[in-house]
């Protein structure tokens, strides 16, 4: 027999702490899909997409009821538009975004990552194509997610696209003006992006992966709080562990999901990602997590080494409970999906520079931040500079996902609704960093010795 | 197919008998019960075998929430991995 205890411990997950799996995403190429011919291609694109995905959905709501566990969103992640649209002859790369979210509304997913282009090192004639087309390709799209790589651990920084990524923010705030510029909630700038990231925005399907593969990424905020509040003032040592505990059960659910879904689908497991990925539901909060540790508010002095830990202990509780993990793994910090930075931000303790020196330590980067409309582009192309410079030096991934909402000031909030949350809109420096941006060019790649 | 039958809720007469009624006309078998009450909260869990059952998984789970939301009752069946996978090594 079952042990009750355990049994009741797991429905009270669920029930009581928000404990669901994140997503299943279904990584599908398109590098078949290259047609000289822009329409053709773009068929090619829909048919191959609503031919694999077309179960994705069915099949996550019959695991969903089968094992009682909440599987909140079903996605799809293609190859790097800019890669497959390379081939076509044509200058406009928006009725390819257009074509994804015609395969995402076919199949029923929630979101569908890829019109992206990796620009770490040097920008083609069709990464560029892609990068002007986004704000419009946003625009035009309901549910299609965009990324762009520019910088990395070995190529360096791409100064370029960063100046360019400025620009495109902003025209893509500009152009979902009437939505308070949601288009940039759909936009992430990244730094060692990776190949099988299962979460939006930055999802899409590396060159290096198979044709067609499953990945899952895992939530439980809620569940990692909760076992923190039974070790209130306990050292450190015992925090770590009761984190790594709670971590390895989240992700052996994530593991078991992903299995299920591979099976049931026919398409190879890829990976478990163990982000710890908050909700703005009360219950669900990473900035919670902080603060139970001892901080009266996220964003105050010892935020950064708290996060550090929990970073590392849900790492290392999760490695265990996976036969392949991979994509962000860490903790998210996204702004205005999270109930606790939400009120950390509004009473002014989270700020943007202190986000920045949490991002040395966690999971991806300054997501879901909302600043003044009046931001300038290249204080936006800064910023970007800045968060690569730390996913670069660390080794590690970072993006910005940061949203100029036309006409608003500091204090304001712009309501996204559903998982995408309400970002309180945060103050820039207003000290000019045109002149840095203007020089363009490449940061050169970092040394990886004499570590200090 | 075995599955965690968990049924939560206000303590009333003939629950047992109810939710066994009810599985064995989907012809879901009975492995293992145990019932207890939790801070005047009735709680029980079975064990059963519902490969054989005359429905759909899926299908088997809505009609027993239905049948226990109609008596302020909590009820699930669960496939019995996901208790394995998040509670053994």
């Amino acid at each position: 027999m079952y042990n009750q205890k355990n049994i009741l411990e797991t429905i009270e997950m669920i029930d009581k702490q928000h404990l669901d799996v994140r997503t299943i995403t279904m990584g599908i190429s398109l590098l078949d899909c290259c047609r000289s011919d822009p329409k053709a291609a773009c068929q090619k694109i829909y048919d191959k997409i609503a031919r694999l995905a077309q179960d994705l959905v069915r099949t996550g709501e019959d695991i969903e009821a089968e094992f009682g566990i909440p599987i909140v969103n079903k996605r799809i992640s293609v190859t790097p538009i800019a890669l497959v649209a390379g081939a076509s002859d044509t200058e406009d790369y928006v009725p390819f975004a257009q074509a994804l979210d015609k395969a995402r509304a076919a199949t029923g997913v929630d979101f569908i990552g890829g019109f992206s282009a990796l620009v770490q090192k040097g920008m083609t004639a069709a990464d560029r194509r892609l990068l002007q087309s986004i704000p419009e390709a946003l625009a035009s799209t309901e549910l299609v997610c965009s990324s762009v790589n520019v910088g990395s651990t070995r190529a360096g920084i791409n100064m370029d696209a960063v100046a360019l990524m400025g620009l495109i923010v902003k025209k893509a705030a500009a152009l979902t003006a009437d939505q308070g510029g949601l288009g940039c909630a759909k936009l992430v700038v990244f730094c060692n992006a990776v190949e099988d990231n299962p979460f939006m925005a930055g999802a899409f399907h590396g060159v290096g992966e198979g044709d067609c593969t499953i990945n899952v990424g895992v939530s439980g905020p809620g569940v990692v709080h909760h076992a923190l509040q039974r070790v209130k003032g306990a050292p450190f040592d015992v925090v770590a562990e009761t984190i790594k505990k709670t971590a390895f059960q989240i992700t052996r659910m994530g593991q078991l999901v992903a299995q299920e879904a591979s099976a049931r689908l026919g398409v190879p497991f890829g990976i478990v990602d163990l982000s710890l990925a908050p909700t703005p539901a009360v219950g669900d909060s990473v900035a919670r997590i902080l603060e139970e540790m001892g901080l009266e508010a996220c964003g105050t002095h010892g935020t950064t080494a708290a996060l550090a830990l929990l970073n590392d202990a849900v790492k290392k509780g999760g490695v265990m409970a996976s036969g392949h993990v991979g994509g962000l793994s860490g903790a998210f910090i996204p702004v205005s999906e999270d109930e606790g930075m939400i009120a950390a931000a509004r009473r002014g303790t989270l700020t943007i520079d202190k986000l920045e020196a949490m991002t040395c330590v966690c999971s991806v980067g300054l997501d879901m931040i909302a600043v003044p409309g009046d931001t300038s582009a290249e204080t936006i192309s800064a910023i970007i500079a800045d968060e690569a410079a730390v996913g670069m030096v660390n080794s590690k991934t970072t993006a910005v996902r940061i949203i100029p909402v036309p006409g608003a000031k500091v204090g304001d909030t712009m309501e996204m609704g559903g998982l995408l949350g309400s970002a309180p809109v945060m103050p820039v420096h207003p000290e000019s960093a045109a002149d840095f941006i203007r020089r363009c060019g490449r940061i050169p790649a970092p040394l990886q010795s004499l570590k200090n | 197919m075995r599955a965690i039958v968990t049924v939560i809720g206000r303590d009333q007469v003939g629950i047992i008998g109810g939710v066994c009624t009810r599985l064995a006309s989907y012809n879901v078998n009975i492995l293992d019960i145990s019932q207890t009450v939790l801070q005047g909260n009735f709680t029980m869990m079975m064990v059963v075998e519902a490969g054989q059952a005359n429905l759909e998984f899926g299908e088997l789970t809505r009609q027993m929430a239905d049948y226990g939301a109609e008596r302020g009752l909590t009820i699930r069946v669960q496939r019995e991995n996901i208790f394995d996978a998040m509670h053994k090594i």
